[in-house]
């Protein structure tokens, strides 16, 4: 079997589980629906790390597999490209969503749309894989449409409940925005370029670097253009603001949908969209300090909502914020690999504490509200440990995996000296104070204290979830547990054990483009004297002691009890609307466009397109076709008059045309 | 080279004549004294039993289509046989896949009941 | 020549016309017209393979160069092979149904296929003229198959006088060509009308009558008026057959006629191309929206649609007639599909016949609902289906060859069309059901339905990966000359 094949069945395999699961899933016994995507998604991933073998042995795989179409002198083409950028990427997306996939068998037992749920994780493991392993901007975008169609899909999972469709809804509009800046993008590069091969663009990008752009009069660097229009692509999937606001209300989604979807792979996207362009996006320091910002504001402020959160599941999902927002900071400082490296920790451990959350939500019988949990350490000892571990490795304990990739960002940011790296510094971090402080915020209102659901006033109303009074919750079966232990492994060890590879081989770096004035990268990996190292000197930096900080305030806030700060009326104002951009949008930016949508309508479709255009021309062609249709009449003295009057019209052509 | 064609005129010439000349002949001789009696239809001294334009059995029209057919497929075989000499064996087998494909016909159209006057 | 090449360049016609005969024959010996069915099959079968084996890069000539195998050649008998597999499984149960299943039934149509392939394969103005003699005769014998209908018989009667008229026509170019180059072989003729001191009145004579002839096998704009009658009268697996196969050969006849043999007036066949191209394309789908029934709306379409394919072949150009073989194949992959899902809808002696009786398809019958709107988005040409992209493959080779303003007429007349076909759409997803809704149908068995549905979903399929089929017209065209 040729390599060629072997990476084609990668993607192919998720994708026959989903249409298989798709169209029989309800005829074939349960058990299928998730036995055979399980086996193909393993098989998947299998072949993931294998990949993962040769291209860390050097093989850079580029081929294309067939030519879709060709469109004037474009040809347009399917196929992969390799490197150890995107085997990184195939192997922890194919390994968490294979865990996703194990979770779900209890997750969605008794749930009527089993099979289809299957169907849809598989389907976006399919897409996902198509996204990284394309060695072309078109493929790109449509693994971009197609990861963001399932995530539309699967969080308005449960159609019938009007939260679900609206924050669907809402998903749909944000994204729409980024990826019409993404179109854009590629529609320049193909314009300029002539290509969509990343290859060839790359290998053309110097040829651009001083040529102008003229936008709305005054003239723009194309290179800028062309990156911050990427970039926009990049901020909507991966959520940075203001294109944010869809990822909180994306909750409403399935909690394994969440963990995989929205914390581990999808919203990652971008940031390895940004990674994947490096060779454009460094050329302009512009869209760099752009970049940079935007991940700033994110990383902080993001992370200050999740303090103020009470549903677990919004905790996480404004924690994965804050992480995205350093993720986009270490690209804004040119560290592309230390990016790609929180990436990979953190869909580790951001899944784990997802599926830790699902586990108690499971525990609690579907209540998310954390003021009605409390001391389920004694209850769930084996989702107590791992959450434990999964909160260790997000605040950045060092020797856990969050620590090496935040702390190597933070270091990255300190030595950067672009424009808007100071800023960045302070957010970076005063962020792990903020991290650690909502972190364990959480751990101690659900794992320790009192029992607090058997204090709630009773309901009465059947459709409410959640414990009664004198229920206890328990532990959750293996298939719950096992993905929580195989998840809760890399998350405390991977960082230390790979950390050396990132930053001191060319692992990475040898598919990505760093100018070498950008210098933050490689003070980084001077100053760098081994994982053991790292961590101890980490204890006399100031990131630790913010840490601990967020701790012990944390500590004495929720497990004590003792509210020795008193929250300003205003600043919970401002946190419960969320900044406002809720608001903004809702009170502001739709009626307006709601407003100048209705007057196109009313002046511009109705009275000119719909009048004159559209119905005006119906209705003449409709009148043409009242007349021709007369001149079928059927008899067969006047179709033969027909044919000799065409064939005399001809002739009288050709002899009055002047022919002879 | 048209005076090859000399005796196909003649013919038809001749032809035309013999064709012609009685009906001429016949118009301009005979005497012509017309009444009631001798312009109605004469059905062999009785009163005429109904319109001489009657319909034909549709059958009629089969037996002389297939008629045809076979008149025409049997002419193809009087240039053959003149020169079956010089066609040797291929010509040979070439007529008999004709004729074969011929008879196929022409059991198709018996088994059918197209030959059946009753 | 020797016997041998002979054999294998002309097997595949030999076995069809063995076939043909031998089904005849047992269809009044025997009355189980299942095994007829298998035999025909089986014939097709055979026919592909041993068309399949011959070289598809050489031209090889038999009988004296009136028999041709070549790309060309095999692109088309292969489909038509296909084609009419598919027929005969859409048709058998429809034809059960009313007590048409007969013997006669598959001896006509292997016939039909034996004329087609003998003018795919010609290269004799004679042997085309033979084999659209046989296909003809043998179509409107079909017209008039289920002869108890009085609308068969007429549009039988329509077809053979119009029919003979064009062959007329067609005959009587012929004539004035071997008048003027004294041959009757196609290369022949070709080498001979390089020589200038043709008189040009009369060549001009010669072909337009040629191309008239053409355009009435295709159904072209103005000589399509035998279209809609026929299409409407026949029993629908039998306007499925005149659609779809009987189009290769009008194909064929006029790439070896024009292309090959008149190719040094393609100046003047250019401009008679275009002409008849904009109004067929105009006219079929200006009156498509006025139809009512819809047989008749699919038989407008089809004129547009040859519209489009003989804008193709007027540029002349090898991508032009790459376009035009992509497209063809498409639509008769489009007009099998329409064709097999008004069989499926089609009750026991209830036909599917108004546009309205499709109303309220959409909630009683889901799956037929969306192979209805699969087939109706491709044949208005809307992707990601196959009769989007066969559309822009013309519309490409048109602009390519610097017509802009036929490619311009081209698009603004398939907009006309989306509008008539969407109307389809509309009534079946959005209309209410009639009372004369057709109930559920048993007629209609597994087979039909398996294959229309593996039929539909390849318009969808190959639509999503057009290039393999276009780089195969591509070749076939390349290999032509």
């Amino acid at each position: 079997m040729t390599l060629m094949k072997l990476y084609t069945l990668i993607p192919m395999m998720p994708l026959i589980a989903s249409i298989v699961i798709g169209l029989f899933g309800r005829q074939l016994p349960k058990v299928f629906s998730h036995l055979i995507p399980i086996v193909l998604v393993l098989g998947s991933f299998l072949l993931s790390l294998y990949a993962l073998y040769i291209s860390y042995h050097g093989y850079v795989f580029n081929e294309n597999l067939f030519r879709w179409m060709t469109v004037g002198q474009y040809d347009l083409n399917i196929g992969f490209m390799v490197d150890n950028l995107t085997a990184l990427m195939m192997s922890v997306v194919t390994f968490v969503s294979l865990m996703v996939h194990i979770y779900t068998i209890e997750y969605m037992e008794n749930d009527p749309g089993y099979s289809r749920f299957f169907s849809f994780i598989s389907l976006f493991t399919f897409a996902m894989l198509m996204l990284v392993m394309s060695n072309n901007f078109l493929q790109l975008f449509f693994g971009w449409e197609a990861v963001g169609l399932v995530s539309y899909l699967l969080i308005g999972f449960w159609y019938k409940k009007p939260t679900a469709i609206h924050a669907n809804m809402k998903a749909f509009l944000v994204n729409r925005v980024g990826d019409f800046g993404f179109l854009l993008g590629i529609a320049l590069i193909m314009f300029y370029f002539g290509t969509l091969d990343y290859k060839e663009v790359f290998s053309r990008v110097d040829t651009l670097a001083g040529q102008e752009f003229m936008l709305m009069g005054s003239s723009v660097s194309l290179v800028t253009l062309i990156s911050i229009l990427l970039f926009i692509g990049a901020m909507g999937k991966s959520a940075q603001v203001p294109l944010h606001v869809w990822l909180p209300d994306s909750m409403e989604g399935p909690t394994p949908i969440s963990a995989l979807i929205h914390a581990a792979t999808m919203v990652t996207a971008g940031i390895f969209l940004v990674t994947r362009v490096s060779p454009i996006v460094e050329l302009s320091n512009t869209a760099l300090s752009l970049i940079l910002i935007v991940g700033s504001i994110t990383a902080l402020f993001m992370g200050i909502l999740g303090i103020f959160q009470n549903d677990i599941k919004r905790v996480v999902a404004y924690s994965t914020l804050s992480q995205l927002g350093y993720m986009t900071i270490a690209l804004g400082v040119s560290s592309y690999s230390l990016a790609m490296f929180h990436l990979f920790t953190h869909a580790f451990f951001k899944a784990l504490l997802f599926l830790g959350a699902g586990s108690v939500i499971i525990g609690m019988h579907h209540d998310q509200n954390i003021m009605n949990m409390g001391n389920l350490k004694k209850y769930m000892p084996i989702t107590w440990i791992t959450f434990l571990l999964a909160t260790l490795a997000l605040v950045g304990m060092p020797f856990f995996s969050g620590f090496y990739s935040k702390e190597s960002i933070i270091e990255a940011v300190k030595y950067s000296e672009i424009v808007g790296s100071s800023f960045a510094y302070f957010a970076a971090v005063f962020g792990v104070f903020i991290t650690s402080l909502y972190s364990f915020r959480l751990y101690f209102i659900v794992f320790h204290g009192e029992e607090r659901w058997r204090n709630k006033p009773i309901s009465h109303n059947h459709h409410d979830h959640g414990l009664t009074t004198n229920q206890s919750p328990h532990e959750t079966t293996w298939v719950v547990i096992m993905p929580l232990i195989l998840l809760a492994i890399p998350s405390v060890l991977i960082g230390f054990f790979t950390i050396e590879p990132i930053i001191k081989s060319s692992f990475l770096l040898k598919d990505i483009f760093i100018l070498n004035s950008h210098l933050a990268l490689s003070q980084v990996t001077e100053h760098f004297h081994g994982p053991i190292n790292m961590a101890l000197h980490a204890l006399a930096t100031l990131p630790f002691w913010l840490m601990v900080l967020g701790f012990i305030v944390a500590y004495l806030l929720y497990y004590k009890n003792i509210n020795f700060i008193k929250t300003p009326k205003i600043l919970k104002k401002v946190m419960d609307h969320k900044y406002g951009f809720d608001n903004f949008n809702e009170y502001i930016l739709a009626p307006l466009t709601i407003r100048l949508g209705n007057v196109l309508w009313k002046y511009m479709d109705i009275k000119i397109i719909d009048n004159f255009f559209v119905n005006g021309s119906a209705k003449t062609i409709n009148l043409f076709s009242h007349i021709t249709k007369k001149i079928q009449t059927g008899f067969i003295s006047q179709y033969a008059f027909v044919m000799v009057i065409g064939l005399l019209l001809f002739i009288s052509y050709f002899i009055l045309g002047g022919k002879s | 080279m048209l005076d090859s064609y000399f005796p196909v005129l003649l013919f038809i010439l001749v032809g035309l004549g013999v064709g012609i000349g009685p009906l001429v002949l016949g118009k301009i001789l005979a005497p012509h004294k017309p009444n009631d009696q001798k312009n109605s239809p004469y059905e062999c001294g009785f009163e005429a039993f109904e319109d001489a334009r009657m319909k034909f059995d549709v059958r009629y029209y089969l037996v002389a289509i297939l008629f045809i057919l076979f008149d025409l497929e049997i002419t193809f075989l009087f240039p053959w046989a003149v020169v079956l000499d010089s066609l040797g064996l291929q010509g040979f087998i070439v007529m008999m896949i004709f004729l074969g494909i011929l008879v196929v016909g022409f059991i198709y159209e018996w088994k059918k009941g197209a030959l059946d006057w009753e | 020549m020797t016997l041998s090449t002979l054999l294998t360049i002309a097997v595949p016609e030999i076995i069809i016309l063995i076939a043909a005969m031998s089904v005849l024959l047992l269809g009044v010996f025997y009355k189980n017209t299942t095994s007829l069915f298998g035999i025909t099959q089986l014939t097709l079968l055979i026919a592909a393979y041993f068309t399949a084996q011959l070289p598809i890069d050489v031209k090889l000539t038999a009988f004296n160069e009136m028999f041709i195998a070549d790309s060309l050649s095999m692109f088309l008998k292969l489909l038509s092979y296909f084609a009419l597999s598919l027929v005969l499984i859409y048709s058998r149960s429809f034809l059960q149904s009313r007590n048409l299943h007969n013997g006669e039934f598959y001896a006509l149509t292997l016939f039909a296929l034996l004329g087609i392939n003998l003018i795919i394969s010609s290269y004799h103005l004679l042997s085309i003229y033979m084999g659209l003699e046989l296909l003809s005769l043998s179509l409107y014998t079909l017209v008039a198959f289920d002869r108890n209908r009085p609308e068969a018989t007429e549009a039988a009667m329509k077809y053979f006088v119009l029919g003979a008229v064009a062959s007329g026509f067609l005959l009587y170019g012929f004539s004035m060509l071997y008048g003027i180059t004294g041959s009757l072989q196609i290369a022949e003729i070709s080498s001979r009308l390089s020589d200038t001191s043709i008189n040009p009145v009369v060549l001009s004579f010669a072909l337009v009558f040629v191309v008239v002839g053409i355009a009435f096998k295709f159904g072209a704009a103005p000589f399509q008026l035998w279209v809609p009658d026929v299409y409407q009268g026949s029993a629908t697996p039998i306007t499925m057959f005149i659609g779809s196969v009987p189009k290769f050969a009008s194909v064929a006849m006029l790439i070896r006629l024009l292309f090959q043999g008149l190719d040094h007036m393609v100046l003047d066949w250019q401009a008679m191309l275009l002409i008849m191209a904009i109004v067929s394309m105009l006219f079929g789908n200006i009156t498509a929206i006025a139809q009512t029934k819809i047989k008749r709306l699919l038989a407008y379409s089809a004129i547009s649609h040859v519209g489009f394919m003989f804008l193709g072949l007027a540029t002349g150009t090898i991508t032009g007639i790459a376009s035009a073989l992509m497209y063809i194949a498409v639509y008769v992959l489009m007009t099998l599909a329409s064709f097999g899902l008004i069989i499926h809808l089609s009750n026991q002696g209830k036909e599917l016949d108004q546009i309205t009786d499709l109303s309220g398809l959409g909630k009683q019958k889901p799956w037929c609902a969306f192979l209805l709107l699969l087939i109706f988005l491709s044949l208005a040409g809307i992707p990601p289906t196959i009769g989007f992209y066969a559309k822009f493959s013309i519309i490409q080779a048109t602009i390519q060859f610097g017509w802009i303003w036929p490619a311009v007429i081209a698009v603004m007349s398939a907009l006309i069309g989306i509008f008539y076909y969407l109307r389809i759409i509309k009534v079946a997803y959005f209309d209410e059901p009639g009372k004369n809704l057709n109930q559920v149908s048993k007629s209609s068995n597994n087979e039909l339905s398996v294959t229309l549905s593996i039929n539909t979903i390849s318009l969808l399929i190959i639509g999503l990966f057009p290039s393999s089929l276009m780089d195969i017209a591509t070749l076939t065209s390349a290999l032509i000359f």
